[in-house]
């Protein structure tokens, strides 16, 4: 195709901005579907066929509803902090491939970018937090930090042992070399690292933690933090947090199916394309919501002591195994 | 993918926004008196320098700025400063004293940008830049084990030191009855 760059660049920066937004929206309805299912009841079905225009209804009611910022609140960083928390997960989603050309912006180092953009979640949820001047979003502030520190660690080890089998950070090199039949995949790249399974749970595990997805949803532990570091947003401030959890969800399944699930490539080795890229991506995303609603919340010790007694160690073992592996074959 | 008519300009307009990002950042960080804005003062300067890093053809560099800077060092420092100070107190107290270390600052400040970059102008450089690599695993391990391994391992020492000194102030803390 013959499209001048600015265009195609337009076109992308549209397309991205559209397919978050479109994500964000509808897994919640996905979410409110799936967890009603969960529990036997039938989830949302007043507003359009089976409820398909309750995110609709929701945007509207809460677009229209008053910002609200607490008298004594930081109040620059309490409005910059939502934009702050949505704008890393567009600017990940820009060297994620979709397909072998559907793609915005293929830059060689495209998994340091998702990393280094995704690293600012974390602050942008603490300045949330910490410019709230409330305690429960001050204590869900240190949570999220403990939190996300403490598993950035083992997901980083998991990352440099794929690297390690990969050599190259090209994310759509890395879904060329997975080309094939599904045992091609790195999931199952047995020859390099035998333990590539075990890799991929912990990259799953660390997703979820790192999204603050249940079962490790400590930042914003209803129970116990109202709603955590978002207790004072009204209005559309809150809305956009919620919509950035699930844009981190889309990018943390997204950067998963291209590391171990071989991206936009078939699992028969017909057919490639990106309509596999979006199978896999939600199936992943299903799953983090399955498993939201299947699992109570932990112990924040416990998911502390997960991350440095248990996950940490078997990361570390996998990298000094893969190095091995890679040095005697 | 060739350049199309109006990308000179707009790269120079996205030049001068880093620029602008970098020392904006600069001044938020020195002029607040919140200590949180100037946290962010600090992110918001790397993320400009940064921007510089990638006009200067490091994209891994102006990455690894924004993964370490942003995403580890100021998270750390905030969360140094949550668990230090939940209230700001701000003292104005000593403005003689003050003004001496300003002006000492900005007379030290001024000296240090006159030679870096004198330096940096019309100083002898012995060997030009490397050129810009491939930015591959395989070329930044290789260059940092190989050419500027000194440098690699020096930067260790400072680490080194920085534990030593953390330690020391931890212990000294802990000891004090």
């Amino acid at each position: 195709m013959n499209i001048s760059e600015p265009i195609r660049l337009l076109l992308f920066l549209a397309g991205i901005m559209a397919f978050v937004g479109f994500n964000a929206a509808y897994l919640v309805w996905v979410e409110r579907k799936g967890a009603a299912r969960f529990q036997r009841r039938p989830g949302p079905t007043e507003v359009g066929f089976a409820g398909l225009l309750q995110p609709i209804a929701d945007a509207l009611k809460l677009l229209s509803k008053q910002v609200i910022v607490p008298p004594t609140s930081d109040a620059i960083l309490f409005r910059l902090a939502p934009v702050l928390v949505m704008s890393p997960a567009l600017m990940c989603l820009a060297v994620i491939p979709f397909g072998e050309t559907l793609v915005a912006r293929n830059i060689n180092i495209g998994l340091v970018m998702v990393f280094a953009f995704g690293s600012i979640n974390v602050m942008a949820i603490m300045l949330g937090g910490w410019a709230s001047r409330n305690k429960y979003a001050v204590i869900s502030a240190a949570r999220v930090v403990s939190q996300d520190v403490a598993y950035e660690i083992p997901m980083l080890l998991v990352v440099i042992t794929l690297l390690m089998v990969t050599g190259t950070m090209d994310l759509n090199q890395i879904v060329r070399q997975q080309a094939g039949w599904f045992w091609h995949w790195n999931l199952f790249k047995l020859t390099a690292n035998p333990l590539m399974p075990v890799t991929f749970v912990i990259f799953y595990i660390c997703m979820l933690a790192e999204t603050n997805r249940a079962p490790f949803d400590m930042a914003e532990a209803e129970s116990e933090l109202v709603a955590g570091a978002f207790t004072e947003y009204a209005g559309m401030g809150f809305g956009v947090f919620f919509m950035a959890e699930y844009a981190n969800i889309v990018v943390g399944c997204s950067v998963a199916t291209v590391l171990f699930l071989g991206g936009w490539q078939s699992p028969i080795g017909v057919w490639s394309g990106p309509w596999w890229f979006l199978l896999k991506m939600y199936f992943l995303v299903f799953s983090v919501i399955w498993i939201r609603w299947t699992f109570p919340r932990t112990q924040f010790y416990g998911l502390l002591n997960l991350s440095w007694k248990i996950l940490i160690p078997v990361s570390l073992f996998t990298l000094v195994l893969s190095s091995i592996m890679l040095k005697l074959f | 993918m060739n350049p199309f008519p109006g990308a000179g300009i707009l790269a120079f307009i996205i030049f001068c926004v880093c620029v602008a990002t970098t020392v904006a950042g600069g001044l938020l960080a020195v002029f607040t008196v919140r200590i949180i804005r100037s946290v962010c003062g600090l992110a918001l300067c790397c993320i400009g320098l940064a921007g510089l890093y990638y006009f200067l053809h490091s994209p891994f560099l102006a990455l690894m700025e924004i993964l370490i800077y942003v995403g580890a060092v100021c998270v750390t420092i905030i969360f140094a400063v949550m668990l230090a100070e939940p209230e700001e107190n701000v003292s104005r107290e000593g403005r003689a004293r003050d003004l001496v270390w300003m002006v000492s600052a900005v007379l030290l400040a001024g000296v240090v940008f006159y030679a870096v970059s004198r330096l940096g102008l019309s100083g002898p450089w012995p060997a030009p830049p490397a050129p810009p690599g491939d930015a591959s695993v395989k070329a930044i391990g290789i260059s940092l084990l190989t050419t500027y391994s000194l440098a690699f391992e020096l930067i260790s020492l400072v680490l080194l030191v920085a534990i030593l000194g953390a330690l020391v102030i931890a212990r000294s803390g802990r000891t004090k009855p």
